[in-house]
C-alpha cells in the first residue's frame, strides 16, 4: 500500500463504512491514521462523556455525521434523574465555533433544549438530517428553528421524545422553497397540528419516503395526505378512528390502494379497531409493522392483518395478539427476522396473553429470527431449550417475565438451564437480557458460551459475587453491563478492575456494593469516571466513619479520556 | 385457630356464601381495569393456606420495572384511563343459585371467556372446572349460563366470545342438579 499515492488510498478507505472497520484500519500505520482521520465523515459515540468535543474535532476535522448516546439505557425505566446529565450544547457549541461542515446530527437520550435547536440550525449551512431518540427539554419552538433555518433538510426524525408542545405554527415554519424533505416523523407531538400547513409541506415534498403523524390528525387528513404522497415507503397513522360508512373512509382505501411502494407501516396511535382492512391490499408489501401502541386493537383484527403480510421482517406488537396469534405469524412471516411483544398490562396481573407456547410457536415457525423482545408472564426451562434448538441464529435475545423470581412454571425450577441452552446454542449472541427465577448457574454458562456477548442486562438474580465474577472472566466482548436487584458486591466489583478498560460502561443499582468498594475501585482506576447517584438527601454519604459499609444505591461507571465531566448535578458524586 | 373458623361458618352475616370480607370483594371486582388480583404463584401459595381469607393485597410497583419506557408506559396508561372513563360499560346481572341476592358485572371489561370466569369464581367464591366444546364444564357442581336475546338459556363458552357479549342478556351460575341437563358432566 505504501507504493500508492495518498488519494488512492484514501478512495480504497471510502468503500470502508463501519466504524469498527474504520479504527482498525487507522491502527495499521502513521500514515494510514492520517489519512482515515482526515476523511473520517462519520462518527459514532457511544458515551458523550468518554471524550469531549475538542478532542473529537482535533482528531477528525472533516466530520460530516455525528452520533452521540447520553444518558445510561436504564434512564428509559426511570432510574436515572432527569438532571443526570447528556446535555448536547456543549457539542453543538463546539461543533459551531469550528465551523465544521456538519451535516447530520443523531442524539439518543440526550438533553436538548430550544437553544441548542437554534444554534445547530443556524450554524451548520449544509445541515441535512436531524435524528432524536429519547431526547428531552426542547419544545416545538425548537422545532421551528429547525424547519426555518435549515434550507437543505432532508431528515426530521423525532422517537419517542418528551416534547413540550407550545401548539406553535412549527409546521409553517418550512419556507415554501423547502422541497427537500425525505423523512418528516412528529409522532411522539402531543398536540394539534397545523394541517392545512402539513398538507402544503408533504404536497411540495417530492422525496417524501418516511412520514409519521401524530395522534392529532385525524383519519380525512390522513387520506389527502396519502393521495399527496404515493410515494411513501414508510406510514405512520396517528389518529385511525373511523367510520367505514364515511366518505373519508372511502377515500383512504383508495389512497391507500394507491401507495404501492409502502413497506413499513406503523402509529394507530388511536385507533378503532374495524376498519384496518382498508390496509390489507397493500399488506403483501409490508417489511416492517408496528402495531405496539395500538392497544384498542382486538387480537382477532391483528390476526387478519397479519395474514395478509407474508414478506413481514419485523414485527413489533401487543401481547393481546395471543399465543395464537403468534402462531399465525409463525405460519404466516416466514421472513421474520425481528419480533418484539410488548405487555398490555404492566402489573401483571395473572392474565396469561401470550405465554411460553407463543415463543415456541415463532421459533419453529421462522428460520431467519434473529432478533426478539418479549414480554410474558409465565416461562419454562423446556420452552427455552426448544427455542435455543430451533433457533440458532439469534443475535438479541431479550426475555422479560412480567413477576420478578419467577421460576419455571411447570417445573417450579429456575430459569438457569432455559437461558444456558440459549447462549450455548446462539454462537452469535451479542445481546442478552434475563428475567426470572435465576441462580449463579446461569451466569456460569454465560461466561461459558456466550463468547460475542456485549450488552447484557441483569434483574433480581443471582445467589452470590460468583455469578458476576463468571460474566466479567468470561465475556471477553462485553461492552455494556447494567444490573439492578441482584446481589453483587465488592469483591466483584474489584476483582478485575482492567477489565472496564474493555467496556463502555457498567451499571449497578440496589446491588451489594458499597461506597468504600466504589472509592477503592476509582483509586485503582483513574481512566474511569466512578459515578453514584443518590437522590435521596437525607442519605447523603458520609465522608468518615461507616462509609466502607455503606450501600451504594446506583453505581454507573464508565471509562473516559477525559476525566471527570464537570456538569454534574449535586445527587451525583463522582469519585 | 380452627375453632374459630368453625364459629365464623355459623355466624349470621348480610355477605354472599363464602366470602368474608364484602366490602374488599366489591371493591376489588369494580377495579376491574386496575388488575388488583395477585398473579398465578402467589394465589397457589395463599390458597393453600388460608381458604377463607381474601386475597391478598395488591403488589407494590417496583421503580422501573417492568422494563418499557415511560413513553410506552404513557401511552398505555392513558388508554386504560380513557376507557375507564368512556362509555357506560355492558351491564348484565348475575344470579348464582343458593345466593340471596344477584350481583351485576360490566362485559366490557374483559377481552375474553378466561378473564370473565375469573372474576365470577372470585365473586362468587366457587371454581367452574374446565371447559370442554363438546361435553361443556366437567369437575365442577357449577355451570356458567347465560340467557341470550332470543331467551334462551346458554352455555357460556360456545360462541366466540365478540358474539357472546353482544348477545348476552344476563348470567346465571346453576348449581346441582339443573346443571347437569345442560351439559355438565361430573
Amino acid at each position: 500500500m505504501n507504493y500508492f499515492p495518498d488519494e488512492v488510498i484514501e478512495h480504497v478507505f471510502d468503500f470502508v463504512t463501519s466504524q469498527r472497520d474504520r479504527n482498525a484500519i487507522s491502527l495499521v500505520c502513521k500514515s494510514w491514521y492520517k489519512i482515515e482521520r482526515y476523511s473520517r465523515q462519520r462518527v459514532f459515540i457511544g458515551n458523550c462523556y468518554a471524550i469531549n468535543p475538542e478532542r473529537l474535532l482535533g482528531r477528525f476535522p472533516c466530520l460530516r455525521s455525528l452520533t452521540l448516546k447520553g444518558k445510561p439505557h436504564f434512564a428509559d425505566f426511570n432510574l436515572v434523574p432527569h438532571e443526570w446529565g447528556g446535555f448536547v450544547q456543549p457539542w453543538i457549541e463546539a461543533l459551531a465555533r469550528s465551523r465544521l461542515g456538519l451535516e447530520e446530527l443523531r442524539l439518543k437520550r440526550m438533553v436538548v433544549t430550544d437553544v441548542s435547536l437554534e444554534l445547530l440550525s443556524r450554524s451548520f449551512p449544509n445541515f441535512k438530517s436531524l435524528v432524536l431518540v429519547s431526547c428531552e427539554g426542547f419544545t416545538t419552538d425548537g422545532l421551528a428553528s429547525i424547519a426555518a433555518n435549515c434550507r437543505h433538510l432532508r431528515d426530521l426524525d423525532l422517537q419517542e421524545n418528551e416534547i413540550d408542545d407550545h401548539r406553535g405554527q412549527w409546521l409553517s415554519c418550512f419556507p415554501d422553497t423547502c422541497t427537500t424533505l425525505v423523512t418528516l416523523n412528529f409522532a411522539c407531538l402531543e398536540g394539534e397540528t397545523n394541517l392545512v400547513a402539513l398538507e402544503r409541506l408533504v404536497a411540495r415534498s417530492p422525496n417524501l419516503k418516511s412520514l409519521k403523524l401524530n395522534r392529532a390528525v385525524p383519519l380525512d387528513a390522513l387520506a389527502r395526505l396519502m393521495v399527496c404522497a404515493p410515494q411513501i415507503v414508510d406510514l405512520g397513522v396517528g389518529s385511525y378512528e373511523n367510520d367505514p360508512d364515511s366518505e373519508s373512509y372511502l377515500k383512504l382505501q383508495a389512497a391507500i390502494k394507491k401507495c404501492t411502494s409502502l413497506k413499513r407501516l406503523s402509529g394507530f396511535l388511536e385507533a378503532s379497531p374495524h376498519c384496518l382492512s382498508a390496509f390489507h391490499p397493500i399488506c403483501h408489501n409490508l417489511t416492517s409493522l408496528n402495531l405496539s401502541y395500538a392497544a384498542e386493537i382486538h387480537g382477532s383484527h391483528l390476526i387478519k392483518l397479519i395474514q395478509h403480510c407474508k414478506k413481514l421482517q419485523r414485527l413489533w406488537i401487543l401481547d393481546s395478539i395471543g399465543d395464537k396469534g403468534l402462531a399465525v405469524v409463525a405460519s404466516t412471516c416466514k421472513e421474520l427476522q425481528e419480533l418484539r411483544v410488548f405487555p398490555t398490562d404492566l402489573l401483571g396481573g395473572g392474565n396469561t396473553a401470550v405465554t411460553e407456547d407463543g415463543l415456541v410457536a415463532i421459533s419453529a415457525g421462522c428460520p431467519k429470527l434473529h432478533s426478539i423482545l418479549y414480554f410474558c408472564q409465565q416461562m419454562t426451562n423446556a420452552a427455552l431449550i426448544t427455542v435455543a434448538k430451533n433457533c440458532p441464529n439469534f443475535i438479541r435475545f431479550r426475555l422479560c417475565i412480567l413477576e420478578p423470581n419467577k421460576p419455571d412454571h411447570v417445573t417450579s425450577q429456575p430459569l438457569d438451564e432455559g437461558f444456558g441452552a440459549i447462549v450455548q446454542a446462539c454462537k452469535n449472541l451479542r445481546r442478552l437480557s434475563l428475567s426470572g427465577l435465576l441462580t449463579d448457574q446461569v451466569f456460569q454458562y454465560i461466561g461459558m458460551y456466550a463468547t460475542q456477548l456485549e450488552m447484557l442486562s441483569i434483574a433480581f438474580a443471582g445467589d452470590t459475587d460468583k455469578g458476576m465474577l463468571y460474566v466479567l472472566n468470561g465475556c471477553k466482548k462485553m461492552r455494556k453491563l447494567e444490573i439492578r436487584d441482584s446481589p453483587f458486591g465488592d469483591t466483584a466489583l474489584l476483582a478485575d478492575v482492567n477489565k472496564y478498560q474493555t467496556m463502555r460502561s457498567l451499571w449497578m443499582s440496589s446491588c451489594e456494593v458499597t461506597l468504600g468498594g466504589c472509592k477503592r475501585l476509582a483509586q485503582k482506576a483513574p481512566w474511569l469516571n466512578v459515578e453514584i447517584i443518590n437522590e435521596n438527601d437525607n442519605n447523603r454519604m458520609e465522608e468518615n466513619g461507616h462509609e466502607g459499609r455503606q450501600k451504594v444505591d446506583k453505581l454507573y461507571l464508565y471509562r473516559t479520556v477525559v476525566g471527570t465531566r464537570t456538569d454534574a448535578p449535586p445527587f451525583v458524586w463522582i469519585l | 385457630m380452627d375453632e374459630f373458623a368453625n364459629l365464623k361458618e355459623t355466624e349470621l352475616r348480610l355477605g354472599l356464601p363464602g366470602t368474608d370480607n364484602v366490602s374488599e370483594e366489591r371493591e376489588r371486582v369494580s377495579s376491574c381495569n386496575k388488575r388488583a388480583s395477585p398473579s398465578d404463584t402467589e394465589n397457589e401459595i395463599e390458597s393453600s393456606t388460608r381458604k377463607t381469607e381474601t386475597s391478598p393485597p395488591r403488589k407494590a410497583q417496583i421503580v422501573g420495572w417492568p422494563p418499557v419506557r415511560s413513553y410506552r408506559k404513557n401511552i398505555i396508561e392513558t388508554k386504560k384511563n380513557e376507557s375507564d372513563h368512556e362509555g357506560q360499560g355492558i351491564y348484565v346481572k348475575v344470579s348464582m343459585d343458593g345466593a340471596p341476592y344477584l350481583r351485576k358485572i360490566d362485559l366490557s371489561c374483559y377481552q375474553r371467556y378466561s378473564e370473565l370466569l375469573k372474576a365470577l369464581e372470585m365473586m362468587f367464591k366457587f371454581s367452574v372446572g374446565e371447559y370442554f366444546e363438546r361435553e361443556g364444564y366437567k369437575g365442577s357442581d357449577f355451570v356458567p349460563t347465560y340467557e341470550d336475546k332470543d331467551g334462551d338459556w346458554m352455555l357460556i363458552g360456545d360462541v366466540p366470545w365478540e358474539m357472546f357479549v353482544c348477545t348476552c342478556k344476563r348470567l346465571r351460575i346453576m348449581k346441582g342438579s339443573e346443571a347437569k341437563g345442560l351439559g355438565c358432566v361430573v
